[in-house]
């Protein structure tokens, strides 16, 4: 039986942290810059999604991406870099936008994922094409 | 103090928490360790809100901890994923399941701390 090594445990929690803390800034810097928490929170929401998309899909198609790569951008900063919590704190203290708010958000949040499957499935499908030798 | 530092802190602890959390419920057809972290992190968040918190408070606890350990883009990947998989009632369950707990963990927050 072979025991793995205790830095094998602690490598994904240091990957991680480094790109929660990176993440987390990109966020708060973006909150800075636009003042209003409805907007920048809409922007890193959807903008992430679609990053996350494309390492998810990726992973599924094929995996270009390595998983140290995947836990640093997708468990580390790009699920830091999005947030829920400040997504229904800014919906609940804007009643008089909280419908179109939500509405919007998830419209676009989940267009953003199925626009990068479709990013993704057509690189493949570009990739394949080049492998086979066609135009 | 800096509020990168803080902010960056906070938001390396938040991933950590969030990560440890996906490890201790583990992986199932139903994201419930998402929704577990989006529901917690708005307790937090709407508590600390409610209770007046201080600016360095605000920026580690709410920006740092609560932003990162909550997310939107995992939720939003495994609400299309389940979509995909033929799972509709589960992601229209799941669409609405994290709006309206982590907007109830929020009014309860305010219930308790303000």
């Amino acid at each position: 039986m072979v025991e793995s090594h205790p830095l094998e445990r602690v490598e994904p929690v240091l990957l991680i942290a480094i790109g929660g803390f990176a993440g987390a800034n990109a966020r708060f810097a973006i909150d800075t810059i636009l003042a209003g928490a409805l907007l920048s929170t809409f922007l890193v929401n959807v903008v992430g999604s679609f990053a996350l998309g494309v390492l998810v899909y990726d992973s599924l198609a094929r995996g270009v991406v390595g998983s140290k790569s995947r836990l640093v951008f997708g468990t580390g900063f790009l699920s830091s870099f999005t947030t829920y919590s400040t997504f229904v704190l800014a919906t609940v203290t804007h009643p008089e936008t909280a419908v179109v708010y939500v509405l919007g958000s998830y419209a676009c949040g989940f267009g953003a994922v199925f626009v990068a499957r479709e990013t993704i499935g057509w690189m493949n499908g570009h990739a394949l094409e080049e492998r086979v030798g066609g135009s | 103090m800096e509020p990168a530092f803080l902010v960056g802190t906070g938001g390396a602890i938040g991933a950590v928490a969030r990560y440890a959390v996906g490890e201790y419920i583990g992986t199932a057809e139903f994201p419930l360790a998402t929704l577990i972290v989006n529901l917690l992190g708005s307790f937090v968040l709407g508590a600390i809100t409610a209770a007046g918190a201080g600016n360095d408070v605000v920026l580690f606890i709410g920006t740092g901890v609560c932003g990162s350990f909550t997310t939107y883009s995992s939720f939003s990947v495994q609400t299309v994923l389940l979509f995909e998989e033929g799972n509709r009632g589960a992601a229209i369950a799941n669409a609405i399941g994290n709006l309206t707990l982590s907007a109830g963990a929020i009014g309860l927050a305010w219930l308790l701390v303000g």
